[in-house]
């Protein structure tokens, strides 16, 4: 009977496991096929691997500027999104001031705010900067995305750092600002690497904002880009699934080496 | 500046205690501190707010808006596109009772105790992390009319199985449903797992010997335990179904076919950017905004609540 049981309980997972990772099954096999050979037979392993749809990408399609497109706009909305929200968090758990119960709650709320439902005044705002069609009209918005969720998550981990380690300081004379970066900081790498991961890969798949702000072939992000040719290629599937793998090629590497981080900080919203 | 420089007395350090003493000392940093994280909510958040309700009012193109009043309002209920759309969105609402469900029994599953269960839990949360882009790219293959999924449908004998998965207007938006439910499903499992884990195991041992039955423990035991994180996830669930799915949509099916799957997002992305109708988009996220903090408000309850009964 147990026996039963537990084996039953291995196939129910084992048929999850393959349903899960299936679709990532099919864009890699299909990224290896040839155009005639995705048509003969679309399910099974290619007969003849090729790697002609990768180089057709970087040699017809300006992936490159995409993708270069896209770390630049990771990277910075991420780093400077990350530093701000520590600050205002710090600022929240060890100072004193009246209204930070509200300011927290209020961050809390801005964390389900739709995107989408700031999209017009955003446009707009961007359209008056003259930055539509330029990185940092993204970046901008996504930095602001970011920080309700990283404030959240920076106080609910500075909470769990005991008082007394900060008193300690304070009672030596050092600053806040020393008080941060020498107490604070050192103990938060994991944290902080956990929320840099979680923020990066919410900018980097992102898909609405970059369409809108992003309109001329050589300022587009991957996302974006990719979700414009997939209209011309659509027929070549092979092709169309190749960009596709790059696409997800950081995440998966990443996810590999640390998938920890991932299920820590993708998880960190349910908590207190 | 009333942070102070100099460092403290003797005497000063003789005057009690910890807290106080740092409560008088440091008042102006911490709004130091947190100005520019309020900056950046400031522009995004609090500036968009109140732009998007002025928007909502007027009519016609940027840089040439008439006042209008509320009649962009009326106009989206009279507009079969917008209906079609909310409608879409609540018939996506399906999705969070089944992946909760699903996430649950899986969850359960795991917490009775698999060989290997890291593993498993580490290959199905995989999903939750891949770029909707790319998902909605692959499956737009595998559902397709002559695709994988109905190829295997009918080589297995399953033929009821095999539609037009993205083509008809009768399954297209159940389709991005299942797409939504198969990238959840791990983030569920995950959440709950966690939770289940932090379940007292007295609790379980004096159920299993006073006899109670697997079933039982589950439903008598763990699954109370667990209805904070129950509730939480279903409101964050409920939030992403209305709010955001529209890399899904715009991947599948672009809406079609002939608007049968659009959804709110879509529509505001459709009239304020392909057709430059600011007022009307901006009337539409208005109100995508005001059903959403029907969550929020029902997220923030749960919260307070579950912060007093710890």
């Amino acid at each position: 009977m147990t026996i039963l049981r537990s084996t039953s309980r291995q196939a129910l997972l084992i048929i999850l496991a393959i349903l899960s990772l299936y679709p990532m099954w099919f864009i890699v096999t299909t990224a290896l096929k040839t155009p005639a050979g995705y048509a003969l037979d679309p399910t099974g392993l290619p007969h003849h691997l090729t790697l002609s749809n990768f180089s057709a990408i970087f040699s017809q399609w300006p992936f490159l500027t995409w993708v270069r497109n896209s770390v630049v706009a990771t990277l910075v909305s991420v780093v400077v999104a990350t530093f701000i929200s520590i600050m205002a968090a710090f600022a929240i758990v060890f100072g004193t001031a009246r209204a930070r119960e509200t300011f927290l709650r209020t961050n809390i709320a801005l964390m389900a705010i739709p995107p989408v439902a700031l999209l017009t005044p955003m446009y707009t705002l961007m359209v008056e900067l003259h930055l539509i069609n330029q990185l940092p009209a993204v970046i901008i918005f996504y930095c602001g995305l970011l920080v309700p969720f990283s404030i959240f998550f920076f106080v609910n981990f500075f909470r769990q750092i005991p008082h007394e380690l900060v008193e300690a300081a304070y009672i030596d004379g050092a600053r806040p600002s020393r008080v941060m970066l020498r107490v604070i900081m050192p103990i938060s790498g994991a944290s902080t690497f956990t929320l840099v991961i979680v923020n990066a890969i919410f900018v980097w798949n992102e898909l609405l904002i970059a369409l809108v702000f992003l309109q001329n072939n050589n300022s587009r992000t991957l996302m974006a880009g990719i979700a414009l040719y997939q209209g011309r290629y659509i027929t070549n599937e092979p092709l169309i699934m190749a960009a596709a793998f790059l696409s997800l090629l950081p995440l998966l590497v990443l996810y590999v080496l640390g998938q920890r981080f991932f299920v820590r900080g993708m998880t960190a919203g349910m908590g207190r | 500046m009333t942070i102070t420089r100099t460092r403290r007395s003797s005497a000063d350090r003789a005057v009690p205690q910890g807290r106080s003493a740092s409560r008088r000392r440091f008042t102006i940093w911490p709004y130091a501190y947190a100005a520019p994280a309020l900056v950046a909510l400031c522009v995004v958040f609090g500036y968009s707010f109140v732009e998007v309700v002025r928007y909502s009012l007027y009519s016609g193109s940027l840089g040439s808006l008439t006042y209008v009043g509320f009649n962009n309002y009326s106009s989206l209920f009279t507009d079969p596109v917008f209906i079609q759309s909310l409608f879409d969105n609540l018939k996506l609402l399906v999705t969070v009772p089944v992946v909760t469900v699903l996430a649950l029994a899986v969850a359960l599953v795991i917490n009775s105790g698999v060989r290997g269960w890291r593993l498993y839990r580490v290959l199905i949360f995989f999903p939750y992390v891949l770029p909707a882009v790319a998902i909605g790219l692959a499956f737009s293959y595998i559902l397709q009319g002559g695709g994988v999924f109905n190829t295997l449908a009918q080589d297995a004998h399953l033929s009821f199985l095999a539609h037009d998965w993205l083509g008809s207007p009768k399954w297209v938006i159940f389709s991005i449903g299942g797409v939504i439910v198969w990238q959840q499903l791990g983030f569920g499992v995950v959440v709950f797992t966690a939770a289940l884990l932090a379940v007292p195991a007295e609790l379980v041992e004096a159920a299993q010997i006073d006899g109670a039955h697997w079933w039982t423990v589950q439903r008598k035991i763990m699954i109370p335990h667990i209805r904070r994180i129950i509730q939480f996830f279903v409101i964050l669930e409920a939030i992403t179904a209305l709010s955001s799915v529209f890399t899904y949509v715009y991947i599948l099916t672009g809406a079609g076919p002939a608007y049968s799957s659009s959804v709110i997002e879509f529509y505001i992305y459709q009239y304020g950017f392909e057709d430059g109708a600011i007022g009307i988009a901006s009337a539409a996220a208005v109100f995508l905004l005001a059903m959403s903090s029907v969550f929020i408000a029902l997220y923030l309850w749960v919260r307070t609540r579950s912060a007093r009964e710890e």
